[in-house]
């Protein structure tokens, strides 16, 4: 059966070559970030399969691994000396040689995905089904990216050499904003069991004007959106708003229909999302991807429309909620 | 109750106020917070250890790093540019308005990551979204390159989030059932997600009207150079 895991080995291999491509030629910040970030990936299921064994140090060596990434992060040039070798000219001539059999190779990610999921369950050898329905979509995309790498290799003729290694300079290109989603998340699960969330909920709850059915349900929704801003996670600040203010104040005191105001309420949150660089994976590695010269424009792009919905969604909760 | 983890919600606040590097500064907001929650530095390196091995599957987009590469490599963003380009009536507002309508649909059948800013925002998405805006107001400028770029990038978020909440099999209806399964209270997966259609709609329509804005600004700008043009000629 093709796991999750299987990808994750793979893709720890690859962060493995781009540690050793930019080891060979001196540059050692990144080598040693790409290196760490790969451990992560070939080790994560023995760090967590010792831990629930009660073997603690490779979690805790884990954990000196990440210190050590933001260091680096902040004090190597991440990022910076990899540049595309190929002029523009000679990838106009490939683009005029190869024409839309380029499309191709790119289409295949998203449709093997889309197959993978689609068709995943009834997809067998015998009795064991091939993908692990569990992770079914990320086990899809891992697949569909190497038969789109096999694919890709074919259309343009190159040697598996030269496509590992114009992935690695993508990846040098983005640097440490290619972790930012990940470590965000981490600081989410740390924030999570060290009791932020309800630390958070006690104050606003000691700051509002309980009786007010409006100043509830505003502190509920800016709440969203600024918990959003801060953690970069609309998920992350749901179950803190609903536990401090919208469970007990709006849904039990004031009758609000949970189901509207659980539904609209995370997408207030989303409105939040669009607006906050903590949001890395949404905001700044496109701004990085797309060679944007400010690291904030995407943000400038979308916020009048996040604040358009903003408002849409406070609006839809007060007409609805309370029926 | 113990307000002192509050500190790592400050940190990430004034580091990124004082523009620090994010990774350092969410590493030092998560060692901040622990030690303020009394954890020893050994439980703290565990659980931070742990924690972040356990989100690596955010990670995943790097898969598709070697294929895109290797096809920009061979041209792939320009050939994008030419295809569009050949397109008789096709405008930016038009393009961008049907990417996102795509999206949407896409997202709310579940089907969050086939498309993205690795997978199709760089090579496909932005350069043909560049034509596109080309093909209407003629030669862009840098800055304004760089903002149909980004105009398309947040044309990829905005129809992720606003779809993805629509799909009942999806992380967010399902924490939110599941929060208030936790506090007793029952609630039918479809009832959460039929209510997130009207904000899906209202998204649709108030982004397609910024496109058009968008347009016209650029259209606006394209006479205005044309207009100089003419006097300096005279």
């Amino acid at each position: 059966m093709l796991r999750i895991e299987h990808v994750y080995w793979l893709l720890g291999a690859f962060l493995a070559f781009a540690a050793i491509a930019n080891l060979r030629e001196r540059r050692i910040p990144m080598a040693a970030f790409w290196a760490i970030l790969a451990c992560a990936f070939l080790f994560g299921d023995a760090i967590l399969a010792a831990l629930a064994a009660g073997s603690r140090w490779p979690a805790q060596a884990m954990g000196v691994g990440v210190i050590g990434l933001g260091i680096m992060a902040a004090r190597g040039k991440l990022g910076t000396s990899a540049e595309d070798e190929t002029t523009l000219a000679s990838r106009r001539a490939s683009a005029q040689r190869l024409g839309n059999r380029l499309f191709g190779p790119a289409l295949v990610i998203p449709l093997v995905t889309l197959v993978g999921v689609l068709a995943g369950p009834w997809l067998r050898w015998g009795e064991t089904v091939l993908i692990e329905p569990r992770h079914a979509t990320l086990t899809a995309l891992g697949l569909a990216c190497v038969i789109a790498l096999i694919a890709a290799l074919r259309v343009t003729r190159a040697a598996l050499a030269t496509g590992m290694s114009e992935g690695r300079r993508v990846l040098d290109a983005l640097g440490w904003a290619a972790l930012l989603p990940m470590l965000l998340a981490t600081l989410g699960s740390v924030f999570a069991s060290t009791g932020v969330g309800d630390a958070i909920s006690a104050l606003v709850g000691m700051l509002i004007p309980v009786d007010s059915r409006l100043a509830c349900l505003l502190a509920f929704a800016l709440g969203m959106v600024l918990f959003t801003v801060i953690m970069g996670n609309a998920f992350a600040a749901f179950p803190v708003l609903m536990a401090g203010i919208g469970l007990p104040l709006l849904v039990l005191r004031h009758g609000a229909d949970p189901a509207i105001l659980g539904s609209i309420g995370m997408l207030t949150g989303y409105c939040g999302t669009l607006l906050t660089p903590m949001a890395a994976n949404f905001n700044i590695v496109p701004a990085v991807l797309l060679e944007l010269p400010d690291q904030y424009g995407v943000i400038r792009a979308q916020w009048p429309s996040a604040l358009a919905l903003l408002a849409v969604n406070f609006l839809l909760m007060w007409f609805l909620v309370f029926r | 109750m113990n307000y002192w983890p509050l500190l790592g919600v400050a940190t990430v606040v004034i580091g990124f106020v004082l523009r620090v590097n994010p990774v350092l500064v969410v590493v030092i907001a998560g060692l901040v917070s622990g030690l303020a929650a009394g954890m020893s530095p050994g439980d703290l390196l565990a659980m931070l250890g742990s924690s972040f091995v356990s989100n690596r599957a955010l990670l995943l987009m790097v898969m598709t790093l070697p294929v895109i590469g290797l096809l920009e490599h061979c041209g792939l963003r320009e050939r994008a540019r030419d295809w569009i380009a050949g397109f008789r009536g096709l405008t930016l507002t038009r393009f961008l308005a049907s990417y996102l309508g795509l999206r949407q649909v896409l997202s709310m059948l579940g089907l969050t990551n086939v498309a993205g800013h690795a997978q199709t925002v760089r090579p496909l998405v932005a350069p043909m979204s560049e034509a596109a805006a080309e093909r209407t107001v003629g030669t862009l400028e840098r800055g304004q390159r760089h903002e149909v770029a980004a105009m398309a990038a947040a044309t990829d978020n905005i129809g992720l989030f606003f779809g993805e909440d629509v799909f009942i099999a999806l992380g967010a209806v399902l924490l939110i059932q599941g929060f208030f399964a936790q506090n007793d209270i029952e609630l039918q997966p479809l009832a959460i997600a039929l209510w997130a259609l009207p904000t899906a709609i209202a998204a649709f329509l108030i982004h397609v009207l910024r496109l058009r804005h968008f347009q016209r600004q650029l259209e606006r700008a394209a006479r205005k150079r044309v207009d100089a043009k003419g006097e300096g000629a005279c």
